[in-house]
């Protein structure tokens, strides 16, 4: 059974058909990527699979919980975690405060157990630190730790916001166009990043990019999206030479 | 690494604390040495009740994000339940429980009305929040106005019309006199005390913003959108934030009232105006920072008393240094430019760490 | 009777609120903050009718054109010096920005014009209309008010949709970026709608006064804070949205005065307020707008 099943998934703002009748189907452990030309619906399919819009239409899947219509803090509860187009890190807070807000719904202690500092606030408080340092770690920020989040330079912001996305334990992580801004080395670095997270976290990753290198050096499948709908889907090589997706990407 | 981290917010902390405790050892040598004033020592516990509500504001302004307009509400809250509380067992009990009765009272009505406030509100836009608390100080002031509340052998009455239509016994003690407000308060609160309420409140904020809870707060005032992203509940923090900001300032309001024989709402302290004079406290002391809501407050309420020639001029200069200081600390260029001269100075002094 | 004259004070009132809530709807609806200052700009307004009018003996329509011009100029210079270098800030920054200068206004006019209440003229001209051998006195000002009201809705109505200047502001109101790629001044927008926003300012300004002859500085701070419950009554950012709350706001607070409490009404006035942003927050002519992710 596949990890992300989406049915007919379709939104319309007004009178606009942003999404219709998208079929996608991830397999757990799979690298897939989301692509297509500004404006084909991509980010407003990560949107419905994360609950910031509902979908009017089909249903989304997640190991085969149906999470159609879930809210947002629910569906990254089920195990969906997103990165955004536009960096959005809590700016003034430390990087691993950043981390630390990612494994909020891991660790628990109460508000009065946190004012009051008892016991178990010290003991949680240094088992969240310690994780949140290990994850630093894994993607060579540790010695971050210190910085406010908006002090980074943006290659380790865009990191970053992978390492909270990481924080909430994810199956799934999304990730939306996480090469954008990004010179060739700082792509080339990511490339790795991001494959080390599949093989390190066992992790399965949907992405969507424009940077056809990337796409093509690390994903296993793609759904190439024109117009909201489902223009070629499958293996990527094959689907990268569809004389269909070339037009739409190159034109005529 | 982080180690250190840890240790520089404790050290922080510490460093408020110490300031708040030296200050007062410094005022109660200057006291008893006689070097102060009657007129600065009657202005020693409302200092305290300004520090703790400018403090209190601050955790919604600086940590939550959101504007209150109606933190002078709260105090209010706080002062007229633990007030009559106070007055109705004025002879029940010894003074110190029933002022640590009374604390407790004025913070709990407070939280609860924060809390009732904060359900529809913290659900709406900043701007709305705004003028929705500003709207509710205006109603909290116009039904204590308009309250007649007294108790007697059959127990309490209540009235929105007058004293008459209480129909209370010979024997009935009245609490809340409409517009005259409460009368005959026991003086409870003393500048100690008041110190020690700091004390408290400054743990209490200072704790809260280094917990779980605390940082989840703070994440949705720096992003909201990646904050549900990442599973953190919006509504149920920002009221969390938002209950105890209200509760705090409800502790301010208990001071206040113990330190006066009548208390009444009147636009001067607990009206629209109080609720700005206490956003100017937390905006010239640095929004989000506690320590520097404690300074401003203090010598926000000194100076007018030190300079009585500026007096006319006093909420004018407030109000130019207000916009000044928003201009100077939020102002895209500003902000741009500040950065840029940083740079200037530290370039050189730092390895650079992109190559990490 | 009585129930009728109420309401028609209430319409009075209403109005007034009405007039100050376009202001605050345009530059709501447009510069996406809100200006606090606004009811102070009108109290500015009221005293340069009273000097110019009381003080210097001119014809009270040359007086609200002075007044006018007056107070666009504070608008505008209001707009530039304090509001315009925080553009992109943060909103809270913003709002606290504009409740300094809302002290300023008024403590400026504290320093110039003293505490105490000016008495001020009635300015219109007209005679009081009594209807039913004077059981049911209407006032001038009142029927000036609606009248003036319902042409500067429909004026501001047809500049917004029919002229390039107005259509710009709808561009900026919509999307700011995308407005100065199409080669709109955004800056120059604004300030426009600053321009527009306080010269209605002092309009209702001159008619809060003649409705209500006592003149302090803090005669437009309260006005100022219901007429925007009253923009966001009737969905802050539309017109006809403002012209309505403002009318009901009136209605509701004069009755309330009348019927329950004359102690109570303002309570009654912003729990409604309250009521309203929890069933329908956007008010009853509102859009509603979602954050792009």
């Amino acid at each position: 059974m596949a990890l992300l099943e989406t049915k007919n998934l379709g939104i319309s703002f007004g009178g606009l058909r942003a999404v219709n009748a998208v079929d996608i189907s991830v397999e757990k452990g799979q690298l897939y990527g989301l692509i297509g030309p500004n404006g084909a619906g991509k980010t407003t399919i990560f949107n419905l699979l994360t609950g910031v819009y509902q979908p009017d239409e089909g249903a989304i899947l997640l190991d085969g919980v149906n999470l159609t219509g879930k809210k947002t803090i629910d569906i990254c509860k089920a195990g969906i975690a997103r990165t955004f187009q536009n960096i959005r890190l809590f700016g003034d807070m430390t990087v691993l405060d950043n981390v630390k807000t990612g494994l909020h719904n891991h660790y628990s202690y109460s508000t009065v157990e946190g004012i009051l500092r008892l016991p178990r606030y010290h003991k949680v408080e240094k088992e969240m630190n310690e994780k949140a340092m290990e994850l630093l770690k894994v993607f060579g920020l540790e010695e971050y730790a210190d910085y406010k989040a908006e002090n980074l330079p943006y290659g380790q912001q865009r990191k970053l916001e992978i390492a909270r996305a990481m924080a909430t334990a994810p199956k799934l992580l999304l990730l939306d166009e996480p090469a954008a801004g990004m010179n060739p080395n700082e792509t080339k670095e990511l490339m790795d990043t991001i494959g080390f997270v599949r093989d390190h976290f066992d992790m399965t990753i949907l992405l969507i990019e424009h940077d056809m290198k990337l796409v093509s050096g690390i994903c296993e499948k793609l759904t190439v999206l024109n117009f909201g709908e489902v223009l070629a889907q499958g293996d990527t090589q094959e689907v990268l030479n569809n004389p269909e997706v070339i037009t739409a990407y190159l034109g005529e | 690494m982080k180690k250190l981290r840890i240790n520089k917010t404790t050290k922080n902390d510490m460093i408020t604390y110490a300031m708040v405790i030296l200050a007062y050892i410094v005022v109660q040598v200057l006291v008893s040495t006689g070097h102060v004033s009657s007129l600065i020592q009657g202005l020693l516990v409302p200092f305290c009740t300004y520090v703790i509500v400018a403090i209190a504001l601050n955790l919604t302004v600086g940590i939550l994000g959101e504007l209150s307009l109606g933190h002078a509400g709260f105090m209010c809250v706080g002062a007229f339940s633990s007030a009559v509380f106070s007055l109705a067992c004025k002879d029940a009990m010894p003074g110190g429980l029933r002022f640590f009765l009374a604390i407790l009272i004025g913070a709990a009505a407070a939280a609860l009305v924060g809390f009732l406030v904060g359900i529809p509100v913290l659900r709406l836009r900043g701007d709305y929040l705004a003028i929705v608390t500003l709207a509710f100080g205006e109603i909290i002031k116009n039904i204590i106005n308009a309250l007649y509340l007294g108790v007697d052998s059959n127990g309490v009455h209540f009235s929105m019309k007058d004293a008459l239509s209480l129909n209370m016994e010979e024997d009935g003690l009245m609490l809340i006199k409409g517009a005259q407000g409460v009368t005959g308060t026991p003086n409870d609160s003393n500048f100690t005390i008041g110190v020690v309420l700091i004390l408290i409140t400054l743990i209490i904020v200072l704790n809260f913003i280094h917990s779980r809870t605390g940082r989840a707060v703070m994440s949705i005032r720096d992003n909201r959108i990646a904050a549900e992203s990442i599973g953190i509940n919006v509504t149920k923090y920002k009221l969390i934030a938002f209950t105890l900001s209200a509760s705090l300032a409800g502790v301010a309001g208990v001071l206040y009232a113990h330190n006066l024989s009548t208390l009444n709402a009147l636009p001067k302290n607990f009206g629209y105006n109080m609720s700005i004079l206490i956003l100017v406290f937390v905006v010239l002391g640095g929004i989000g920072n506690m320590r520097g809501s404690i300074i401003a407050a203090v010598l926000l309420t000194l100076l007018p008393e030190v300079l009585r020639g500026l007096s006319d001029y006093r909420m004018l200069i407030y109000a130019i240094v207000l916009i000044a200081m928003m201009i100077f600390n939020w102002s895209p260029n500003a902000i741009f430019f500040r950065k840029r001269l940083k740079q200037r100075i530290t370039a050189g002094k730092q390895p650079k760490k992109e190559e990490a | 009777m009585s129930f009728v004259a109420h309401l028609i004070n209430g319409i009075s009132l209403g109005s007034v609120y009405a007039l100050i809530a376009l202001g605050y709807t345009m530059v709501y609806g447009i510069a996406k903050m809100l200006n606090f200052a606004h009811g102070d700009v009108i109290m500015i307004g009221g005293y340069v009718v009273f000097v110019t009018v009381s003080g210097m003996g001119l014809n009270p329509l040359a007086a609200i054109i002075i007044s006018m011009a007056a107070c666009t100029i504070l608008g505008v210079v209001i707009e530039r010096v304090a509001y315009r270098p925080l553009r992109g800030a943060s909103p809270l920054a913003v709002l606290i920005t504009a409740i300094g200068v809302s002290y300023l206004l008024q403590n400026v006019a504290l320093l110039v014009f003293g505490s105490d209440t000016k008495a001020f003229t009635n300015v219109v001209p007209f005679p009081n209309l009594e209807l039913f051998d004077g059981q049911l006195v209407i006032k001038s000002v009142t029927i000036v008010t609606v009248i003036v009201n319902v042409i500067i809705m429909v004026g501001l109505t047809l500049f917004v949709k029919k002229t390039k200047i107005g259509r710009a502001m709808t561009a900026v109101s919509e999307d700011k970026g995308a407005a100065q790629l199409m080669g709109i001044n955004v800056n120059g927008t604004i300030a426009i709608t600053f321009a527009i926003g306080s010269s209605l300012a002092a309009i209702a300004g001159v008619l809060l006064c003649s409705a209500y002859p006592a003149l302090t500085p803090y005669t437009g701070s309260m006005p100022g804070i219901k007429a925007f419950v009253a923009a966001v009554f009737g969905g802050i950012g539309s017109i006809p949205g403002a012209f309505i709350g403002g009318i009901l706001l009136g209605v509701i607070e004069n009755l309330s005065k009348a019927y329950i409490s004359s102690q109570l009404s303002d309570a009654i006035v912003f729990s409604i307020l309250i009521i309203v942003l929890l069933v329908k927050p956007t008010g009853l002519l509102g859009k509603k707008v979602q954050e792009k992710v």
